[in-house]
């Protein structure tokens, strides 16, 4: 019982990170591979922030969120727009995208590596046991839990019920067909790709604060996120929510049950489940 | 089969590199041919990469995973099985593996094909070292009496091996059903192509390659462990010698392993932190600027030249 609460914690951060993921990939259509750089990014950021001048992490997301926002703007209207624009086709720009931003990842990691060093980091933040349900779990595990529920709540109502996020909706189900109703899509997709990268470096702060990071840890991260959001459908919130959840339960049963160091076999166990019988994602209608 | 002039002429042009290629291990010294091993190996792994690649658009990051189960085969087998069949076991080893992660991947679109072999490699050499750890087993020593000279000619042997069966591909129904592929998938579809079929193949063919290259290098590496083989570096470091040179030529990606081999030697001997921050710079170049690779603007420059001389 213990495990699955852990696990269910933990999913809710990587629901986090594949809210990030499946904005920039759902709606601006960017299937970015240096995520996880960016959640490595935010988590350095906290932890620097926290060793320097005991700032809570929970604090610090407030200097992430804009930061990181304004930095993916950025990088969407610098670097990736003109492949957008370039493209013939979306399997052209897949492509591209995808060795643009491998390009952007190794960059990130080169750079990290420059500036902290390749020694893994760690801070001790609210490592004090709290009790749930007759059981003890470290407080600072419920504390990010928490944190990413309230933040993932904000975000599904505004992508649910606000103007701005009814235009991301139809960005993602059809780029064409929105521009026919007025919306800027490329203005929009810039948005969603910032807001992505946003959230992801939120989530990588809120990580920092019970898991142990190094400068090339992001790869891992990529990897989770994208299998959570192929599990969950592309530009499906609800979907993704339930697939990190999944993810976190089943990756703690394995390592606690089996071996700890065989997280990443069994998010690959789950994701070729995926591929043989829903590979339009879990709660995903067979295209036509 | 017939060839045409112009064909007989690039067999004679082949051969005679062939033989100035294949010969360094008698005039060269230790350095050149420890670093002739190296353009070898990344040469067969980058060719082999495109042919499947290439053609098709799919980018396999799976090279790595390939490689380390042939150095895995050679390393559990070569004291008791002679050479040639380790080699070719790996061959057929890897061939099996490309067609698992095919059949599971390759029906779908590229994306979901790019995130399975990302973490292939990973995923092996958890499996692997957990292995390991149950059976209290750490790494393996490789010890064989082959010299550099040996393996550097059995990585030309192959790399010649790579080259004929791409040209033999480029010829055949296969490629001509990759191209289109390549080119659109619904219209290749349509024509009544088995468009699954002839990726799953020609993806065994790059996976069988990768895995022979790793199962002739183990000897070279003396100790294998999970996390040397399965260095996922590797799949990326193919990837990009690739693209550089170009992957739409059968001779492309050599023109980007020799120049990439080159620097990428001289900075890790003289910056070693600085290699991610380098391999970073040259995927952005690639995309930004020369997505056709060197083969590109070799053949910009041909033409360039030729409607000069016309005019």
């Amino acid at each position: 019982m213990d495990i699955i609460i852990i696990g269910l914690l933990l999913g809710g951060t990587y629901s986090l990170i594949a809210m990030g993921l499946n904005l920039q990939y759902g709606v601006a259509r960017i299937m970015n591979l240096a995520n996880g750089e960016m959640l490595v990014a935010g988590g350095f950021t906290a932890f620097w922030f926290y060793t320097a001048g005991n700032i809570s992490p929970l604090l610090t997301i407030f200097i992430v969120a804009p930061l990181a926002f304004a930095i993916n703007w950025l990088i969407y209207r610098i670097m990736l727009e003109p492949l957008v624009r370039r493209a013939k086709n979306r399997g052209q720009l897949e492509v591209d995208s995808i060795l643009a931003t491998f390009g952007m990842s190794f960059i990130a990691v080169g750079l990290m590596l420059a500036f902290f060093g390749g020694d893994y980091f760690n801070y001790s933040f609210l490592a004090v046991p709290v009790t749930l349900m007759g059981e003890t779990y470290a407080q600072n595990r419920v504390v990010a839990f928490l944190a990413a529920v309230v933040i993932c709540a904000i975000l599904y109502a505004w992508i649910t019920f606000s103007r701005p996020g009814l235009s991301l909706r139809a960005l993602s189900v059809s780029p064409e067909s929105a521009r026919l109703v007025g919306i800027n899509v490329r203005q929009r997709a810039a948005i969603a790709f910032a807001l992505g990268g946003a959230i992801t470096a939120v989530g990588g702060a809120l990580i920092s604060s019970f898991l142990t990071l190094d400068a090339s840890a992001g790869v891992a991260f990529t990897l989770k996120a994208l299998i959570i959001v192929i599990m969950g459908g592309v530009g499906d919130v609800r979907g993704t929510i339930i697939a990190a959840l999944l993810l976190g339960v089943v990756e703690t049963l394995v390592a606690s049950l089996i071996d700890p160091g065989l997280t990443l076999a069994a998010a690959y166990a789950l994701f070729i489940l995926v591929l043989l019988f829903r590979p339009q994602g879990l709660f995903g209608r067979k295209p036509t | 089969m017939s060839l045409t002039g112009k064909e007989i002429q690039g067999v004679i042009l082949a051969a005679i590199a062939l033989l100035v290629v294949g010969a360094l291990p008698y005039y060269g010294s230790d350095y050149l041919l420890s670093l002739g091993i190296t353009i070898a190996m990344f040469t067969v792994l980058a060719t082999s990469w495109a042919l499947f690649s290439g053609p098709t658009h799919y980018i396999s990051l799976a090279t790595a995973a390939f490689f380390g189960l042939g150095t895995y085969t050679t390393g559990l087998g070569f004291e008791s099985l002679p050479f040639w069949s380790l080699v070719l076991m790996a061959g057929a080893l890897g061939a099996v593996l490309a067609a698992l992660v095919g059949l599971a991947t390759l029906r779908l679109s590229g994306v979901y094909f790019v995130i399975f072999t990302l973490g292939l490699a990973e995923l092996i050499r958890q499996l692997i070292t957990w292995g390991q750890n149950m059976t209290g087993q750490k790494g393996l020593y490789v010890l064989t009496d082959f010299t550099e000279g040996n393996l550097y000619m059995m990585l030309v042997a192959l790399a010649s091996a790579v080259f004929l069966v791409g040209w033999l591909i480029g010829r055949s129904r296969l490629g001509f059903a990759l191209r289109i592929i390549g080119d659109d998938e619904t219209v290749a579809a349509h024509s009544g192509i088995n468009t699954a079929q002839a990726k799953v193949l020609l993806f065994m063919v790059s996976g069988a390659v990768a895995a022979m290259t790793g199962a002739i290098l183990a000897p070279r590496y003396v100790y294998i462990e999970p996390a040397l083989a399965f260095t996922p570096l590797l799949s990326f470091q193919v990837v990009i010698m690739a693209l550089l040179g170009g992957v739409h030529r059968l001779w492309g990606p050599i023109v980007g392993v020799i120049p990439f081999t080159l620097i990428l030697e001289t900075i890790s001997a003289n910056f070693p932190n600085q290699v991610t921050l380098f391999i970073g710079i040259v995927f952005l170049i690639i995309v930004y600027f020369i997505p056709r690779g060197f083969a590109g603007l070799i053949e910009q420059a041909r033409s360039w030249s030729q409607s000069e001389s016309m005019a």
